[in-house]
């Protein structure tokens, strides 16, 4: 592994000049982010600015009209699926229902980027590391031969992220995670993805509108408006700006009451 | 990168010392490499530089079922095995319930018999359902019933239209390759007549609505239910028995009958157009030979059966819609179940019918 720049320097996620536009409408217009890495950064924005569609391009769901995004040091756009395999194993996904196959009981389901990536390791180790990733998720482990449809969906977002987390990632992707969820339920998934984070190592790329995830577990905070990335700095920082969105968005009644917890 | 080390040390145990990472990428060639590795073993972590959890994982698996002595780990690693074994709960993997053969069977016949039971019971519920709306004739829904029309009837003429045409050239061509072995072949007449009015106009009629329209209804009230419309429904004082079965059913019943006509029809063009081009009969010839052998009660008994045929296709798609819970998954399930369902009832319902008229003469 060359490393031409010390790790900790070098961004995780760099994107520089991002377009994306369906049609006629342009969601994204240079936009620029960069992702440093063991830090949880936070995206926020208003209903319709493309949070999702920015996920959606740096992991090469969305070709954008223009643009570079590096990944792990890797070009992304325009890569073939077999060449972007071995970024695409360095990184976990938990999409925003999350989206685990329903045919598959949740084991099974931690198990399949494991079967598609290191096929030669035998059932017995493939069982065992989805029962501790179930367990790290903080499922109970009866939950392991349950499909997803007979789960809730606080556990279904759990089983979600042992998924995420199956081949030991560097970088993880939280589409909304506390979406749906009670704030009992959800605070508790805010420390299980701090502490993850922390015995890991993990960069957390969050999309949320959750307010209190904001201010408990992001270092950072990347606010998106106008098309592009407006600012990107600590909740403390971003309330010193006088940017209207993000005024309202952090000093509305939600956004004091946030604080103030 | 240095390789991985197993070697003797001076009390008769064994040092496996790997170095460099011990990640996923790893962890099957050091699984193996554990594994041969006899014991007593101890595990010398003073050379690893990073380690991840599948790694911390396989270092713990020693240490539990082979008393593995772990040596030189720095504190990261040490907090890193710790949060695995932490994390050490086996869960089941696969789904419970594998089950014999004949448990097999027994579960899929009271599967089978539920279902039956269950169709009864909706074929209950839309009786009284039809009588709620024959005393409140007000909330007869006229226009979702034309809508329906429209969609089973009307968007259909094309399709099974060509089918049928088709399917009368096939019939006369290919009982003309027969009958001409006996120089019988004007009996071709007979039998393109007589078998596309009695059997093959109402039955191809009803697969292809089964799988046009059946299909569609169980996917259509299915997703409603998974998105919570129905229970929408329900909870506004809207019936959905009322708004969402009875029409399709009424659609379906009086929709078959026409198309079961219209299909008819199109198959005896097909089967003159044959007879013309290739027997060279004429077509006047062809009508009026076709008035001569083909009787009134054939077209009656191809007309009867159309209609509850076109009951049965609407109900078995409805009640399977009904009965999708949870996912999306088992929108495709009923769906399919729902096709399945309505082409056996119906054929069985033609056996049934072919005995009946039978037995009263309409032979």
């Amino acid at each position: 592994m060359a490393v031409v720049r010390a790790d900790s320097e070098a961004p995780i996620i760099e994107v520089r000049g991002l377009e994306n536009r369906f049609g006629d409408q342009i969601v994204h217009q240079d936009l620029n982010l960069d992702v440093r890495r063991g830090e949880i950064i936070g995206v926020v924005g208003g209903s319709g600015t493309g949070k999702s569609v920015l996920m959606r391009s740096i992991i090469g769901l969305q070709t954008p009209a223009a643009g570079t995004i590096e990944v792990l040091g890797e070009n992304m756009v325009g890569r073939s699926e077999d060449e972007a395999k071995n970024i695409r194993r360095r990184w976990g996904i938990l999409f925003q229902n999350g989206a685990l196959f329903s045919t598959l009981t949740v084991a099974e389901n931690v198990e399949v980027p494991l079967r598609e990536y290191f096929p030669k390791f035998g059932s017995q180790l493939m069982d065992e590391i989805a029962s501790y990733k179930i367990s790290m998720s903080g499922l109970p482990a009866e939950a392991g031969n349950k499909y997803p449809s007979e789960l809730s969906g606080g556990m279904r977002k759990r089983a979600g992220l042992a998924r995420a987390l199956a081949l030991d990632p560097e970088l993880l992707f939280l589409d909304e995670p506390t979406a749906g969820l009670d704030p009992i339920g959800a605070q508790a998934f805010d420390q299980l993805i701090l502490s993850l984070q922390k015995k890991l190592e993990l960069t957390v790329f969050l999309i949320t509108h959750d307010l209190d995830s904001l201010y408990a577990i992001c270092d950072r905070v990347a606010v998106l408006a106008d098309r592009r990335v407006i600012a990107v700095d600590t909740i403390d920082r971003l309330l010193q700006m006088d940017h209207p969105w993000i005024q309202e968005y952090f000093n509305g009644p939600r956004g004091r009451a946030a604080a103030a917890a | 990168m240095a390789a991985t080390l197993a070697s003797p040390d001076r009390l008769g145990g064994n040092i496996f010392s790997p170095a460099g990472a011990l990640t996923i990428v790893r962890a099957g060639s050091v699984a193996r490499e554990l594994e041969n590795t006899p014991d007593p073993l101890t595990i010398d972590l003073s050379r690893v530089e990073r380690m991840d959890t599948v790694g911390a994982w396989l270092v713990h698996r020693s240490v539990r079922d082979r008393g593995a002595r772990v040596t030189g780990a720095s504190p990261e690693l040490q907090e890193l095995l710790r949060q695995v074994a932490q994390a050490d709960h086996p869960a089941p993997v696969r789904p419970e319930g594998e089950r014999g053969a004949v448990a097999e069977l027994g579960a899929w016949t009271i599967e089978s018999g539920r279902t039956l039971v269950g169709l009864l019971g909706f074929f209950g519920a839309t009786l009284i359902g039809f009588l709620n709306l024959a005393r409140h004739p007000k909330r007869f829904r006229y226009n979702a019933v034309v809508q329906r029309f429209d969609v089973v009837g009307v968007r259909a003429l094309g399709i099974i239209g060509l089918m049928s045409f088709l399917i009368g050239i096939v019939i006369g061509q290919q009982g003309a390759v027969q009958l001409q072995q006996f120089g019988a072949e004007v009996y071709t007449i007979n039998l393109i007549g007589r078998i596309t009015v009695r059997e093959l106009g109402p039955l191809m009629t009803a697969i292809m609505v089964a799988g046009r329209s059946g299909s569609a209804f169980a996917a259509q009230i299915g997703t409603m239910k998974i998105t919570e419309e129905v229970d929408a429904m329900r909870t506004i004082g809207v019936s959905p028995v009322e708004a969402l079965v009875i029409p399709r059913l009424i659609a379906s019943v009086v929709m078959m009958p026409l198309l079961a006509f219209w299909a008819m029809l199109l198959s005896l063009v097909g089967g003159g157009l044959f007879c013309w081009i290739s027997l060279e009969i004429p077509p006047l010839t062809y009508v009026q030979r076709l008035a001569e052998v083909v009787p009134a009660t054939d077209l009656w008994v191809g007309l009867i059966k159309a209609p509850v045929f076109g009951f049965i296709i609407a109900l078995a798609g409805c009640f399977q819609g009904m009965l999708v819970a949870n996912d999306a998954e088992q929108v495709g399930l009923k769906t399919t179940a729902a096709v399945v369902q309505s082409i056996f009832l119906v054929i069985i319902l033609d056996a049934v019918f072919a005995i009946f008229f039978s037995s009263i003469g309409w032979i």
